[in-house]
């Protein structure tokens, strides 16, 4: 499925959302020093990069940047089919008394955030976690709320929302899949 | 491919290179799960694993039980000195009573070439072979393999020596059968008399001169040799095997730089291999043990997620 005209955020718009999150980061944090960012794999960690990126432009500070696969904090592991491929989870400083800013692609159940809030804890008591995505699409099953969104898109709970990033996809961009299209 | 081919680990010698390669990928994430502070993922929470040991053993039970704790699994150790099958019960029996205290997966090591095998029959459980007789032992190969390729980064056209009793060790079935399917090199080492017969049937060269099978080795893989299924009198005396195929530093000048010297423990000190040549930098002995945690855990994870309406 090509971008067609449920292209609900394009290239720029994108670019936009996330040096406006790494502002609100800034600002919320009074500066970088605090911060770590931790990225949830697989589009959540490109994006991770991008943010710190923008922080040391803005600040010329190098914020670390961690990597987290939550496939083995998962409360669905024994009733999916497809069992999912672990990956690495790659966070190689401590986060102890840090301010964690997890990033995302898109918040939905609230599920992969509670997996992840989960395995932070195991990994050490930061100071504060705050949650930033690209897209909130609606329909939590969880009390859990972002604190920096890119957009908020309302969606039906059998649509699908693809985030492609240049990175991985070739281009940056985020449409909504209509679930009668995926039928069609 | 994100699922194993099979829901038991039963051997090496069918389990296809697809599904050793998601084992030994896997067990990469879980390298880094035992490096951290808290060595302990919930993954397997609910889960109810049995650990059946009908033979002694150290490093395989407790890797795997430190293995399972890791992934949050609930254990049961069994083991045959402090059991029933004292009081005569039969293997069938006793797994079928444990299976009804609602198991999930056992880990079974049992004298007899097969038992894992009959247990897939009697029990609906996920059966993981940590050791059946002298047939095979899947997970310390997987182990085996996951440390020769971190070191080398591939397994394909590795020259490994397997050096033993190659009639009755169930670690150089395994380590052949598997490397061999993963495109390795492997060539067997041992005294005559300890050879099967028909071992050309392995397909791989084959030494009863350890000098000889040294020359251009990448992977040594010494086996303990094991003196209590040496009744029948196979060789006349230690001394003799260690002068003939005991590792001594001497006899390492034939290897390939960057060798490797592997055992799969525990080591007969100045017997199978010398002090000198174990504790050496080229030695990997204990981190086949670290490495045995990872690959577990990543056996046990994969083959929770088998699902029976899949097989």
């Amino acid at each position: 499925m090509t971008a067609g005209p449920n292209i609900i955020l394009t290239d720029k718009k994108i670019s936009r959302a996330l040096t406006r999150i790494s502002h609100e980061i800034l600002e919320r944090n009074s500066g970088a020093e605090s911060i770590v960012i931790i990225g949830i794999l697989t589009r959540g960690a490109v994006l991770a990069k991008r943010i710190a990126a923008t922080i040391k432009e803005l600040e010329g500070v190098e914020v670390p940047v961690g990597l987290m696969d939550i496939s083995l904090y998962r409360d669905d592991v024994h009733s999916k089919l497809e069992q999912p491929i672990v990956q690495r989870t790659d966070i190689l400083f401590e986060i102890r008394d840090k301010n964690v800013i997890l990033i995302d692609d898109v918040l939905y159940t609230g599920r992969t955030v509670r997996a992840a809030l989960d395995q932070m804890v195991d990994f050490g008591r930061a100071r504060t976690i705050q949650l930033a995505v690209l897209v909130d699409r609606g329909h939590k099953e969880l009390p859990i709320r972002a604190d920096y969104v890119g957009a908020n898109i309302p969606t039906a709970m059998d649509d699908q929302v693809v985030v492609n990033v240049s990175e991985l996809d070739g281009k940056d961009e985020v449409y909504v899949k209509k679930a009668n299209e995926k039928n069609g | 491919m994100s699922q194993l081919s099979s829901r038991h680990l039963l051997g090496l010698e069918d389990t296809p290179e697809s599904d050793i390669t998601l084992i030994l990928n896997t067990a990469e994430t879980f390298s880094e799960v035992i490096e951290r502070t808290i060595k302990k993922v919930p993954t397997l929470r609910g889960i109810t694993i049995v650990n059946l040991f009908y033979e002694p053993s150290t490093r395989t039970r407790i890797s795997f039980e430190l293995a399972e704790k890791r992934l949050s699994a609930d254990t049961v150790n069994f083991s045959t000195s402090t059991s029933s099958v004292k009081k005569g019960e039969s293997l069938r029996d006793t797994v079928q009573n444990i299976e009804a205290m609602k198991i999930d997966m056992a880990v079974v090591r049992h004298s007899s070439p097969g038992a894992p095998y009959f247990l897939t029959n009697c029990m609906d459980a996920n059966i993981i072979n940590a050791g059946d007789g002298s047939h095979e032992h899947p997970t310390q190969a997987l182990l085996d393999m996951f440390t020769m390729r971190r070191k080398y980064g591939r397994l394909k056209g590795l020259r490994v020596l397997l050096v033993g009793d190659v009639k009755h060790s169930r670690v150089i079935r395994s380590n052949l059968w598997g490397l061999q399917t993963m495109g390795a090199d492997v060539a067997l080492c041992g005294p005559s008399t300890l050879l099967p017969r028909e071992v050309e049937q392995f397909g791989c060269d084959v030494y009863t001169n350890l000098d000889e099978a040294l020359e251009g080795v990448d992977v040594v893989n010494v086996m303990r040799i094991q003196l209590e299924r040496q009744q029948a009198g196979l060789f006349p005396s230690q001394r003799e095997y260690t002068n003939l195929f005991g590792l001594t530093k001497h006899r390492l000048k034939r290897l390939n730089k960057n060798f490797t010297i592997m055992h799969p423990g525990p080591i007969n000190r100045g017997v199978e291999i010398s002090s000198e040549v174990a504790d050496s930098e080229n030695s990997v002995i204990l981190e086949q043990v670290t490495n045995g945690q990872a690959v577990r855990m990543a056996v046990l994870y994969l083959l929770s997620g088998r699902k029976e309406e899949l097989a």
